[in-house]
This record gives structure tokens, sequence and C-alpha cells, in this order.
């Protein structure tokens, strides 16, 4: 074993002199050094994390096929996918076409914790094989741990297409 | 004659670099005669299943994919095609059940002989830092065992982190690499397991052991014998004197074993079941799905279920930092006096506590009693004894639970969901009125269907259910109604 003794470290001397400017030299250059590296880093990571606004107006296709008083499974494209997502960039939510113009999109996310809810047409509800919430027809909670109804997407009927406006994932910080 | 070569090219490596003689000291270094035992082989054997994690992992990660559009598909050949590919995963997912578990018990054990105490709080320290970043490595392979509940479980963890206040969103935008789950998701996860959570065990690992060498191994805790401040050092120092032995090979001995038997359990597991998944494809407009986690975090998510919703959020937000806090903290609070678990009811009472409750809610997220079961009421058939001998009233409304998904949550004849009671007593519990308030109205978690349910199914419904009571029994009626004696 080495280097146990109590020596201290080589301090510069006190007084100025060429030794103490190329530590003092030293010391500024790699800490230039650390925060060009440091800088683009903390911004490369923090990218992702500041909030923006990445929602976006998708088509789920014509009217025709959302027949009226029925509620269905539509799948829009994510507008933010990249080459590599493969099927994640597909994205399921619940129709219901109360009459005419009037819609209402559900998120596929449970309000409770994120699991997919499934649509029971007979009992007319939604239910959650996680830990059994349940929602109205009108996604409103009809029982079990959600703390609110179904998160809703703003939709729009433009050209004889229904429209989303969708591109995140709706949680309860951030209801879609 | 070789044996003699073989030493001199031994000596050669030796004179130059000196290795052999460093490792030596540590190797040899003096442990108190009694930890030379079987309580004391959890640690070398967590610390072998992480070096057979590192060995697999660095495999796996030769041929597996980290995109999402191909990770699958690559967990696939592995499984398939690849050789030994379907044994290395099995002994990577074996090996990290094991290492969970055996840090687990190696933590009860250290906590139990009051190991966390004066002068070793830091080792505590580390290693509550090691347990968590294992359970790290525990959650991050999970997700990368990319299949639907890889998919539904990032959901969930979004989910969960969406309700810190303020930061919420932040938060899980920094999970999933962006607003949704997509193809960075699966990237900083594939980061997070095999380069910075494993570089952080490694660095703690290395700190762990460097704390142990240096203050000495716990020694075995004589019951009424006090860690003083003033004392402990030189008490210690004194027992290494009068009663000691090299840890290697005297206490090694049983290290050895220990890893040898972990290891090969192990790998008997793997032989024997092999691979865990991948399960579903990952498409998330395939929503019919139950995710679920792995056993380490099955009691999590049975507490989820359980607990009332008024005090989940508060559970979910203060509960982990308060956990976590505490075991950091513990060695400072309780850093001296007693070391015996035979004078310590509290700690031992405490772990027993913990130890019940965390299996208990994971056996209950095995079995998920509050999950209705999606399926019951297509895949499962009314009793016979429940429809022979009832009027068509009564038929229909046996129909009508049936087709309304009844059976989701209610079992009937032990068979069909659990989370509403089950109704084949049902009629000795709830008067006709009262039948007919609960199915419109609801309530006690049960939705209400009064908007789903025309006038005559509700009708035949309850007819139905007015029939579901044993023979002998009489049904149920209002205290207020004269009774029918002998009825």
């Amino acid at each position: 074993m080495c280097c146990t003794g109590s020596d201290s470290l080589p301090l510069p001397p006190p007084k100025s002199s060429r030794r103490s400017f190329l530590f003092t030299l030293g010391l500024a250059l790699n800490g230039v050094a650390a925060a060009l590296v440091g800088i683009p880093v903390i911004g490369y990571l923090v990218g992702p994390v500041r909030r923006r606004a990445e929602q976006a107006w998708i088509s789920l296709g014509p009217l025709q096929s959302f027949p009226e008083g029925q509620t269905r499974l539509a799948t829009y494209e994510n507008p933010f996918r990249v080459a590599w997502d493969g099927a994640t960039a597909n994205i399921p939510c619940w129709v219901r076409r109360i009459d005419g113009e009037r819609f209402q999109i559900f998120a596929i996310n449970c309000a409770h914790l994120g699991c997919p809810v499934r649509w029971f047409a007979q009992s007319r509800l939604f239910m959650c094989p996680c830990h059994g919430g349940v929602y109205y027809e009108d996604g409103s909670r009809a029982s079990g741990p959600p703390p609110r109804g179904l998160f809703e997407y703003e939709y729009q009927v433009r050209d004889g297409q229904l429209w989303v406006r969708g591109g995140q994932i709706p949680t309860l910080s951030e209801p879609a | 004659m070789r044996i003699a070569w073989l030493r001199s090219i031994g000596g050669w490596f030796e004179d130059r670099t000196g290795l052999g003689a460093a490792v030596a000291v540590p190797l040899t270094h003096r442990v108190p005669r009694r930890t030379a035992s079987w309580a004391y082989v959890f640690g070398s054997a967590t610390l072998i299943l992480f070096v057979v994690q590192i060995a697999t992992g660095i495999c796996l990660a030769l041929v597996y994919v980290p995109s999402p559009d191909q990770a699958y598909e690559s967990l696939e050949y592995l499984n398939y095609q690849a050789a030994f590919g379907w044994y290395l995963r099995a002994v990577h997912f074996w090996g990290s059940n094991a290492m969970v578990l055996v840090m687990t018990l190696h933590m009860i054990q250290v906590f139990l002989f009051g190991a966390h105490k004066y002068p070793r709080e830091l080792t505590w320290v580390a290693g509550v830092l090691l347990f968590m970043c294992t359970l790290g490595m525990a959650f991050t392979g999970q997700i990368l065992r990319w299949d639907q509940d890889a998919y539904w479980g990032l959901g969930i963890g979004a989910s969960i982190i969406s309700r810190t206040p303020y930061l919420g969103s932040a938060l899980v935008h920094a999970l999933l690499g962006g607003p949704i789950i997509a193809g960075r998701t699966l990237s900083r996860f594939f980061t997070l397991h095999v380069f910075v959570v494993p570089g952080l065990l490694i660095g703690l690992v290395g700190l762990h052991l460097w704390l142990v060498l240096r203050l000495g191994i716990n020694e075995w805790p004589m019951p009424g014998r006090l860690v003083d401040r003033e004392t402990y050092r030189r008490r210690y120092e004194a027992e290494i004197e009068a009663d000691s032995v090299p840890f290697f090979p005297d206490a090694a001995r049983k290290d050895m074993v220990g890893m040898g038997v972990v290891v090969l359990a192990v790998l008997l597991c793997a032989a024997i079941f092999g691979p865990n998944g991948p399960h579903g494809v990952p498409n998330p407009t395939i929503i019919d799905t139950a995710p679920k986690p792995d056993f380490y975090f099955l009691a999590l998510y049975a507490l989820f279920a359980l607990v009332p919703p008024w005090i989940e959020e508060a559970i979910v937000l203060v509960g982990p930092p308060v956990a976590i806090g505490l075991l950091l903290v513990l060695p400072f609070l309780v850093g001296t006096g007693e070391k015996s678990w035979k004078r310590r009811p509290v700690a031992v009472l405490a772990v027993l506590l913990i130890v019940l409750t965390v299996v208990t809610l994971a056996s209950l997220g095995l079995v998920v009693p509050w999950s209705p079961v999606m399926d019951a009421w297509t895949g499962l058939s009314t009793p016979t004894r429940y429809v022979t001998g009832r009027t068509p009233l009564e038929l229909q409304g046996a129909l009508v639970l049936q087709n309304k998904q009844c059976r989701n949550c209610h079992a009937l004849g032990g068979e069909g969901g659990r989370r509403g009671p089950p109704l084949d007593h049902v009629a000795t519990r709830l008067t006709q009125d009262q039948l007919i308030r609960q199915v419109l109205q609801g309530g006690g978690n049960m939705p209400a269907y009064g908007k789903n349910l025309t006038p005559a199914e509700v009708t035949a419904l309850v007819a139905f259910m007015q029939t579901l009571r044993p023979e002998n029994q009489s049904p149920a009626r209002t205290a207020t109604e004269p009774g029918t004696p002998g009825r």
C-alpha cells in the first residue's frame, strides 16, 4: 500500500509566481471546458422535459365510420412520431358519437393509473382491468379508485372528417 | 517441472504488478471468529448475483435492439434463434429476482444484527442506495422487456409521478423523454439500465466494500453489550486481538458455499422455467390486456387498489420519500445502544410487520380480487342449478345478469369477478326493493345501472336474483314487515 501518509497536498506558494499562475490557469481552463461540456449536456437532458404544447390536429377518419349513439375504438398516429416508433406511434382512443356533430373522444388511459379502459356496449360502461375503475358512457366516474372521469380530447368536425387534438399521454397534471 | 515453470511466470507477474500482495491484504484481514457464520453470507451472495447480471446483461446487449419498432423482435430472436439466447435471458431474469430477494435478506440480517449502528452508518446508507438502485434496475429492466406490460407499465409510472404538485408534467416528460410513450422512451430506459444505474451500482458496491474493510465486519451481537461511541472501536479491536480468523479462507468458506448455492439455484430456475416473456406485442391499439408488474412491484400495485381514494395521493407522494428518508437516517436516529435482536423487540416487530405487509399485498397482487374479470360475461356459464325450475321471467333475468357484464364483478358458483360480493345468496341479504335500488342507483363501489337497463330488464333481473338463496334459508325482509314464519 502506498500514499497512506498524512502529507498535505502540495499547494501553490502563496505569493504570485509562474507556478501559481499556471495553477490558476489550469483551474480556469478546466473550469471553462467543464462549463462548455456541461451546458449543452444539461440543455440536451432538459430538452424533452421543458413544457411545450406538443399537440396537433389529426384526422380520425370520415364521420360515417362513427354511427350515432355508439362508442367505437379509433386510432390516431402520434403527430410527432419518429421513424423508429414502430407500433407505439399508434394511439387508441374511444370515440362516442352522441348525435349529429356532437362527439366525445375519450383517452384510452384510465384516470387512476393510465391502464387501457375497455368499453362494454351492453352495460354502457367503461371498465379498467387494473384496479377496477368504472366509468359511465359519458366518461364520468361511476365507481372505483379513479379521482375523476375519463380524460377527453378536444375534437372538431371539418370536411366531413372527425379531427382530434392529440400527441401527449393524458395524466392528472396534464389532461389531454 | 511444469509447476516450477508456471510458478516462475507467476513470480514474474507478481514482481512487475504486485497485485497478489495487494489483494492478499484485504483478503486475509482478520474478522471476529463468530462472524464466520451462515448468517453473514447474504452480502457476498448478492454481489455474485450482481456479477452474473453484468455478465449475462452484456451478452444480451450484444443482440438486443433498444428501439420500439424492433426491441420485441430482437427478444424473440434471443428466445428462439440465438444460441443459448433463451438461457441467458432466463438467467438474467431469475438472477434479477434472486438479487432483489437475497439483497432484502441481507438488509434484514444486518438490521437485526445492529450493523447499521456506530460506526457503520455510512455502510448502511450506501446499502440503502444500493437497494434503491437495484429496484431501479428491476423497473428499467422490466421496461426493456418491451411488451404490453412494459408499455402500460410506463403509463402507470407516468400516471403516478404526474400527481406530484407543480412538477408533475415535467417529471412525466423526463420519464418518457417527451409528452408520450414513443421512440425516445425506450432509448432512455436502455441508457439508464445499461449505463447509468449499473455505473452507480458499481461505484456504490466499491464504497460499500471499502467501508466494510475499513470499519471491520459487524461483530456477532451479544445481548447486553451496548454500542458506545467512546468505547466501541477499542472493544472491537480487542475482540480481533483475542479471537479472530483471517477472512480468507476461514470465513470465506461459507460465503463461497452460499454464492455457489444461489447461483446454482438461479441457473436451475432458468433451465426449468425459462425466460419471462416477452408477452403481448407492444401495440397500444391492442387494448385487451391487463398489465401487471413483476413481483417486486406487486405489493405497490396492490396498495394502489386497496387504499381509499382520498388518502391515495398522500400515500403515493409522501409515502416513498418518507420511507426512503427513514431508511437513510435510521443509523443516525438509533446509532448506539443494544445491537442484539434479542433485546430489540421494536426492531424485530417492525421487520415482521413490513415483511408481512409486503408479502400479503404481493400475494393479493397475484390474485387481483379488485380487478373485474373482463371476459367473465362471455367466458363463464350460469350454473345449471340456478336456472332449473325457474319461471320464464327469472330465466330472462339470468340472461340480463350475464349480458350486462354483472359477472365481471360478481361471482356465481365461485366463478366470476370478485370486486363485488358473490350473488349466490344475494336474496338472503337484500329485499326486492333493496335489489332494485342497488341496481338502479349503484353505490358501495357499484355503478348505477339506471340509465342502462330498461324497466323490463330490471324486473327480470331482480326476479332472478330473488331466487338466489339456499333452499332452507328465508329471503331477506324489512324489519318493519310482519314476518311469515315457516315460509
